[in-house]
């Protein structure tokens, strides 16, 4: 499907602005026309996962081949989850409606469609809640903002509820810090349990299920791969890595998502995290068991998330290990900082860690088990323990996006700051309200970074595209650096069509590209292969 | 519609008290009965509704962190929008409760002449906001001179700064007006603002009505029409001590103005007001940002599906083996997806 010309989207975007249909948004149906809904999942996914009613379907069609009893299976699952998350029962019941949020959400600022309003995407919710809880919906309805769960609510909550990408900004802004990231987790994981989920999360949680990672990939694909990039960081720096995999006895275990295995940009970081380790002398291993940082099971059910995420502390008892490092991911770390020790802990079978190198003892960490490479790479800057060369990154000007997850999911603001600074020179921030805990999220994050989709995605990424364009005009900005597989996965599109000329990278290939290596040879190209500043001659 | 329903409500409440006084004479059931029923109602209801929502477990560490976590020493954290405890936790909830720190950082999206969304601070739902609370608040410890004797010290203070400005006579209490203003805004602006409109419910006009004409038919009392101050402090004076008098000539605009307060009472427990509780228990704020160190509890943790490691070296031996991957098990070329429960 051709996108429109970026002419034509800021149009339309600008036209949609502040224009509300005649109707009660309850009797505003819901409709699926190209570019604006994720594809229904496959029967086959479905089938790996044990997930209900897998079949083939289509969300456009107007029979979506439901289970007779679909609706008795929400509703019954709306009211375990009442009586097992706090946050679901509170959330449906406090909301005043002040409308604090309603412009905070990236996908009400592209498309102007109300029920992307962070407060109408829980009233989507909410609206059953009362009908079937409270005394005032059960006996006025829809004068007290009730209905009745129907066939068009559901085919409604596929709609919103895959057009919301779990980002928290809203709950940033809400006085009762209600988070609208989580009644959608919540209606998707109902959705889940009455077989209607996108093809874009089942796919890759099946993969992740059964081969350890989203991309499917078999353990000699992963070795592969990997080596391809050491071949690769042998001839830009004559150096030869050697990472290695699944190694009993190795302190540390490493973990990232898969697509830095596998796909560009993500590659580049790879062979930053390669050379780092190379650099410091680390004994770490990889596995292609646990071979996926990420967890599609997070925008699945929690119990799917749990299914995918005991693959890792399984692995580190499995191989002894010390303790763990993860690499760069948005969602991977809010698994880890939300859910994973309450999930599949206690890792007692871990130490606590401590870096070898610095002899740091990330005590922030001491439950988990778990650091993340940016607050492993900033300590090691600190006590000047690995030698950078900032000049190696002087052909970029650099901006940071805060990924959703990292931000608001677990607090990870100044690490990748303090890591960017120290291997570059020239580092620009976007305007105040929209980096970090007010960042805006890339438009195609909790699983929606799917081809069918791209018009709402380019949507969704509008303000955050937008907040990029001022430092691409003001600072000449050509980078966008950013520690999510997400986003490296959906950023080159988004900025290929609104910002041409940005290109986008992870962390650690900037810290790949500074890092000097004992005995390396005198470098001409940076990671992925582009001139350095000065040496193009 | 939703507008004219609500308003309509309160107007038949207030008349209804009307009624009931003037021409049924129903003095025990507006002045004795509707006040200690509402009462327990509201007593009763918020604290099941409390109760009810913390039977419901926290089952994850899901705060928001809207601030530099606590990590490496040199790192500085923000230990209010990020608390790594209880003292930070404590801070963050009190924040949120007498200041409406997360309204405060209220910005309003509207596109620019370039054509991109501009971000500029809005503050004014926050302002209104606070006003009509800390009015509300105060009027409430206010109305405390109708049920203790002797006034203690603090609340006459209150009503003498409250009066400060001598304006008119009687003098004019400033929450009053400000509580009729900050009142007059959320309304105005739920009807102004096109998004909200469209999102409000006839629970979001009703409370506002409701409590408009609570303050309308206090300041009438006061101001405009004579009533029996005296003869309302043996009532309230009555009620609290659980002994209940009637006087029958305090005016029916007191009982207009107590069946309202009753009315609210009773609505309360029911509706969004449960706000005022329900902010203090909100897991994206009252829970501290250190799962990483301290492992949060789930009660209703339970054992699921999963693939374990011996089944993946079972699905891709081979592979494995001709890529040189260590193998736990060799020898065995037994191949096939069984499944098992999952460790806990
Ligand atoms: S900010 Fe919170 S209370 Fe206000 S409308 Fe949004 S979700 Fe509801
Ligand atoms: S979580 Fe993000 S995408 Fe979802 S409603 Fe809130 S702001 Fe919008």
């Amino acid at each position: 499907m051709a996108l429109p010309k970026v002419g034509e989207m800021t149009d339309d975007i600008l036209k949609k602005q502040n224009v509300l249909p005649k109707k009660s948004w309850m009797e505003v149906k819901t409709t699926f026309e190209p570019g604006t809904y994720c594809y229904g999942e496959k029967a086959a996914p479905g089938e790996i996962l044990d997930l209900p009613n897998p079949r083939d379907w289509d969300p456009a069609q107007d029979d979506w081949k439901l289970l007779p009893n679909w609706k008795e299976t929400i509703q019954k699952g709306f009211q375990t989850r009442l009586e097992r998350f706090r946050s679901l029962k509170l959330f449906m019941d406090i909301c005043v409606r002040c409308g604090a949020c309603a412009d905070k959400c990236h996908f009400y600022i592209g498309t102007g469609d109300p029920k992307n309003m962070p407060v109408l995407r829980g009233e989507l919710m909410r609206s059953v809640y009362r009908k079937e809880n409270t005394v005032g919906g059960k006996l006025l309805g829809k004068l007290a903002g009730a209905r009745e769960m129907t066939e068009d609510v559901l085919k409604e909550w596929y709609k919103y509820y895959y057009q919301c990408t779990e980002c928290r900004r809203c709950s940033v802004f809400c006085p009762y810090g209600i988070d609208t990231a989580e009644i959608t987790i919540h209606a998707r994981e109902l959705m889940h349990e009455a077989g209607v989920g996108i093809n874009q999360i089942t796919g890759p949680a099946s993969n992740s299920f059964m081969t350890g990672n989203h991309l499917g990939l078999k353990p000699h694909a992963i070795l592969n791969s990997v080596e391809s990039l050491v071949e690769d960081i042998k001839s830009i720096t004559g150096i030869t890595v050697n990472p290695t995999f699944n190694r009993k006895g190795a302190e540390i275990l490493f973990i990232t998502p898969s697509a830095d295995f596998f796909a560009d940009p993500g590659i580049f970081t790879m062979m930053g995290y390669l050379l780092l380790f190379e650099h410091i002398g680390l004994d770490y291993t990889l596995s292609t068991y646990a071979s996926e940082g990420g967890n599609f099971g997070l925008f699945t059910s929690h119990e799917m998330m749990k299914r995918l995420n005991s693959k890792i502390y399984t692995e580190a008892e499995r191989l002894k290990v010390k303790w763990l490092l993860g690499g760069e991911c948005g969602h991977m770390w809010r698994v880890v900082h939300q859910y994973m020790n309450t999930m599949t802990g206690p890792a007692n079978f871990l130490e606590k860690p401590v870096s070898p190198v610095t002899g740091t003892k990330f005590s922030f960490a001491d439950g988990t088990k778990f650091v993340h490479i940016a607050e492993f790479t900033a300590d090691l800057i600190r006590h000047n323990t690995i030698k950078l060369d900032k000049a190696r990154n002087d052909h970029r000007k650099i901006t940071f996006h805060d990924s959703c997850n990292i931000s608001r999911g677990m607090g990870m603001f100044e690490e990748p700051r303090y890591v960017i600074n120290n291997v570059a020179n020239h580092f620009f921030e976007m305007p105040e309200d929209t980096i970090r805990e007010k960042t805006f999220c890339c438009g195609s994050g909790s699983g929606l970074n799917t081809n069918e989709y791209m018009e709402t995605r380019l949507k969704g990424g509008f303000a955050r595209a937008m907040a990029v364009k001022e430092v691409q005009e003001k600072n000449n900005v050509n980078l966008l650096t950013a520690i999510c597989a997400i986003d490296r996965a959906a950023f080159p599109a988004l900025l290929n069509y609104w910002n041409p000329g940005v290109e986008t990278s992870g962390l650690h290939e900037l810290v790949g590209n500074a890092l000097v290596m004992n005995g390396e040879k005198a470098r001409t190209v940076d990671l992925r292969g582009d001139d350095l500043a000065g040496s193009e001659t | 519609m939703k507008i004219f329903s609500a308003l309509t409500v309160v107007l038949i409440l207030a008349a209804a008290a009307y009624v009931g006084v003037e021409i049924f004479g129903l003095y025990a059931i507006f002045g004795v009965v509707i006040p200690y029923f509402a009462f327990f109602t509201f007593a009763g209801g918020f604290v099941l509704k409390i109760l009810s929502w913390a039977k419901s477990p926290t089952p994850f560490n899901i705060t928001t962190t809207a601030g530099q976590q606590k990590s490496l020493k040199f790192i500085k954290n923000a230990p209010l929008e990020n608390p790594s405890g209880v003292v930070g936790v404590a801070g963050r909830i009190l924040l949120e409760v007498f200041f409406f720190r997360s309204l405060f950082r209220n910005t309003k999206t509207a596109m620019t002449k370039d054509n991109r969304p501009g971000y500029q601070s809005e503050k004014s739902l926050w302002l209104g906001g606070l006003v009509f609370h800390w009015s509300f608040f105060y009027i409430f410890i206010r109305h405390l001179r109708f049920f203790t004797y002797p006034v203690p010290g603090f609340v006459s203070s209150m009503e003498t700064i409250d009066r400060l400005f001598q304006i008119g006579l009687p003098g004019l209490y400033l929450t009053d007006i400000f509580l009729l203003l900050s009142v007059t805004f959320l309304f105005f602006r739920r009807v102004a603002i096109p998004q909200i409109k469209y999102m409000s419910l006839l629970a979001d006009y009703f409370p506002l009505f409701l409590i408009a004409a609570i303050g309308f038919s206090g300041i009438a009392m006061r101001y405009f029409v004579r009533t029996d101050v005296m003869g309302i402090k043996n009532m309230t004076m009555g009620l609290i001590s659980f002994k209940p008098v009637i006087i029958n000539d305090t005016g029916s605009l007191f009982y207009i103005h107590l069946f309202l307060v009753s009315s609210l009472f009773l609505y309360f427990p029911f509706s969004k007001l449960m706000h005022a509780g329900g902010i203090f228990m909100s897991p994206t704020r009252n829970l501290a940002g250190n799962s990483r160190k301290k492992r949060h509890i789930n009660p209703w943790n339970y054992p699921v599906k999963t693939h374990s490691y011996e089944e993946y070296e079972n699905d891709f031996r081979d592979a494995m083996r001709g890529a040189g991957l260590p193998l736990e098990n060799p020898g065995s070329d037994v191949s096939g997806h069984g499944k098992q429960e999952g460790k806990e």
